[in-house]
């Protein structure tokens, strides 16, 4: 095991340009994931900040009975994606209008704003389609003049965010592939500049493990080394968004070591990918 | 320990190398394989260390058949063999124990043990003065002293030797000579195919001769030289 770090140490003095070349192929790889993911996450962030306002609200007619209202309270508050629901009298509505606009608060005048039931969703039923869906059923009941919920903005939101990540999937993917096309000759000029010592291995009974066991560690290195460019490239990348386009977030540590990880995987397929089939020809 | 039954090695350029080949190599034997250019000698001890497989026919050495074998039996088998060739195969770039070290270091072999061992090897191929010299710096004789060395590293068996006394002068060739008599009075069978017939008669050790593929002599069957049109000679060997 000493033997084959020390080897796979030596690869990187032997060939420093290839290396460098693959090391930074494979940051570039993990920084497109990671770019599109940084977006991905902060629109996800807002998003949970967004669904956790969804509310559905449905304007009651001026002249409701207010057994209707009760009942209808009840039926709405027993729906299985309820997680609160209430009613908001027309004093009420007035009063929080008139707190949340301030000096314009006398413009409104009592009676003009409509009384209407709130109702707050569970956590896991605040996606579009599952709001649109709860709408419609409060929708049924005669009374309810109009109802409301943040549909434009949480549609938007969500499209937003698939595309961020199919986008950095897909350029992520272009570059792992990139990268393991790379590590593959890597690997094949290593095999050539060691042919001997690879032969020798052989025939005095090295274990294929053995012989296979530097070009592998050299891989996961070099992958590893990949990924951690990567987290400071998206790092700088996001520092740079912070200080000129919006406060934004960055991954968690555990997100950052699975990056680091995916990039030792991408180093170590390349590598598996090519030794076999490069060994063969010694 | 070595055994070859009817075996037969096609190339899918060059044709058939060897054909209906049947031989028996014991523990402790001392045995020459000779026979002019292209006749198969390297291709017969190719397949003892299993570089080669047999086109049909089967190869047994120490336990491990070609007709059975999986991939990894094969590092365990070398382990078993030591194996020289006329252009020694060092590494340049490693002086003489590190050559030699490096056969313990690849079959992992205890650090601790490496260095004693080496110093053992070296001074039983006569090369304990020279243990910090690169190959460049050597003769061709003590070059392959240390490639020897480096073959006995793990207590081989059998030494198999392919021509290595083809790149020496006739007293290097003495000097090499008598070190594998050495290792083979020590227990270790010698498979050494050479052109040198002086040396295979001076020496009067077990000759098989091979010409076109086939064996034409084996003086340990007992029917003396037979020539080669007659294919079947060498089947009633043991
Ligand atoms: N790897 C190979 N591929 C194709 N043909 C081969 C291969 N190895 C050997 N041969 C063929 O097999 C035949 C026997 O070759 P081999 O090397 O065994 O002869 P040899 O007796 O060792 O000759 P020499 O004394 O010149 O070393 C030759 O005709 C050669 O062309
Ligand atoms: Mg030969």
């Amino acid at each position: 095991m000493r033997l084959a770090v020390r080897e796979a140490l030596l690869a990187f003095r032997r060939a420093p340009m290839l290396s460098a070349l693959s090391v930074t192929t494979i940051a570039f790889s993990l920084f497109a994931f990671g770019l599109f993911g940084l977006v991905a996450l902060n629109i996800r962030n807002a998003l949970q900040t967004v669904e956790d306002r969804v509310e559905i609200r449905a304007f009651i007619a001026d002249g409701t009975g207010s057994e209707a209202t009760a009942a209808a309270l009840g039926d709405i508050g027993a729906f299985p994606e309820a997680a609160s629901v209430r009613l908001v009298s027309q004093t009420q509505a007035l009063d929080r209008a008139r707190r949340e606009l301030g000096e314009f608060s006398d413009v409104f005048e009592e009676g003009i704003l409509p009384a209407s039931i709130e109702l707050r969703l569970k956590p896991g039923f605040r996606d579009p389609e599952t709001v649109k869906a709860v709408a419609k059923r409060i929708e049924v009941y005669d009374f309810i003049d109009d109802i409301r919920f943040g549909e434009e903005w949480v549609e938007k939101l969500h499209r937003l965010r698939n595309i961020a990540t199919l986008a950095g999937l897909a350029l992520g993917l272009t570059f792992a592939v990139v990268a393991i096309i790379i590590i593959g000759s890597t690997i094949r000029m290593a095999v050539m500049a060691r042919s001997r010592e690879i032969a020798v291995m052989r025939l005095v009974g090295a274990t294929n493990g053995f012989v296979r066991a530097p070009f592998l560690i050299e891989g996961f290195l070099k992958g590893t080394l990949g990924g951690l460019l990567a987290l400071v490239l998206a790092w700088i990348a996001l520092t740079v968004i912070n200080r000129f386009v919006v406060q934004a977030t960055f991954f968690d540590p555990w997100m950052g070591a699975v990056g680091v990880l995916a990039g030792a995987c991408i180093g170590l397929a390349g590598s598996a990918l090519s030794v076999g089939r490069h060994l063969k020809r010694v | 320990m070595i055994r070859f039954s009817h075996v037969h090695k096609r190339f899918a350029r060059t044709g058939a190398a060897l054909q209906d080949v049947t031989f028996q190599v014991n523990k402790g034997e001392f045995v020459f394989i000779t026979g002019p250019s292209g006749a198969g000698k390297s291709t017969i001890l190719k397949l003892c260390f299993f570089e080669e497989q047999p086109s049909t026919g089967e190869v047994k050495v120490y336990g491990t058949s070609s007709a059975t074998f999986k991939p990894a039996d094969i590092p365990r088998l070398r382990r078993r063999l030591g194996v020289v060739f006329q252009d020694f195969r060092l590494l340049e770039d490693r002086n003489v124990e590190s050559n030699v070290a490096f056969a313990l270091e690849v079959t992992g072999t205890a650090p601790s043990q490496i260095g004693p061992r080496v110093s053992r090897l070296l001074a039983q191929v006569g090369l304990a003065a020279k243990a910090t010299a690169l190959p460049r710096e050597l003769s061709g004789g003590e070059q392959q002293r240390v490639a020897i060395a480096r073959a006995l590293a793990n207590d081989p068996v059998a030494l198999i030797a392919d021509e290595p006394t083809g790149n020496l002068d006739e007293r290097a060739t003495r000097g090499i000579f008598q070190l594998f008599r050495d290792i083979n009075a020590n227990g270790t069978a010698v498979l050494m195919a050479t052109h040198d017939l002086d040396l295979v008669r001076r020496a009067g050790c077990r000759t098989i001769e091979v010409n076109r593929g086939q064996i034409v002599f084996d003086s340990a069957s007992d029917g003396g030289f037979r020539g080669p049109d007659t294919p079947d000679a060498a089947e009633d060997d043991e």
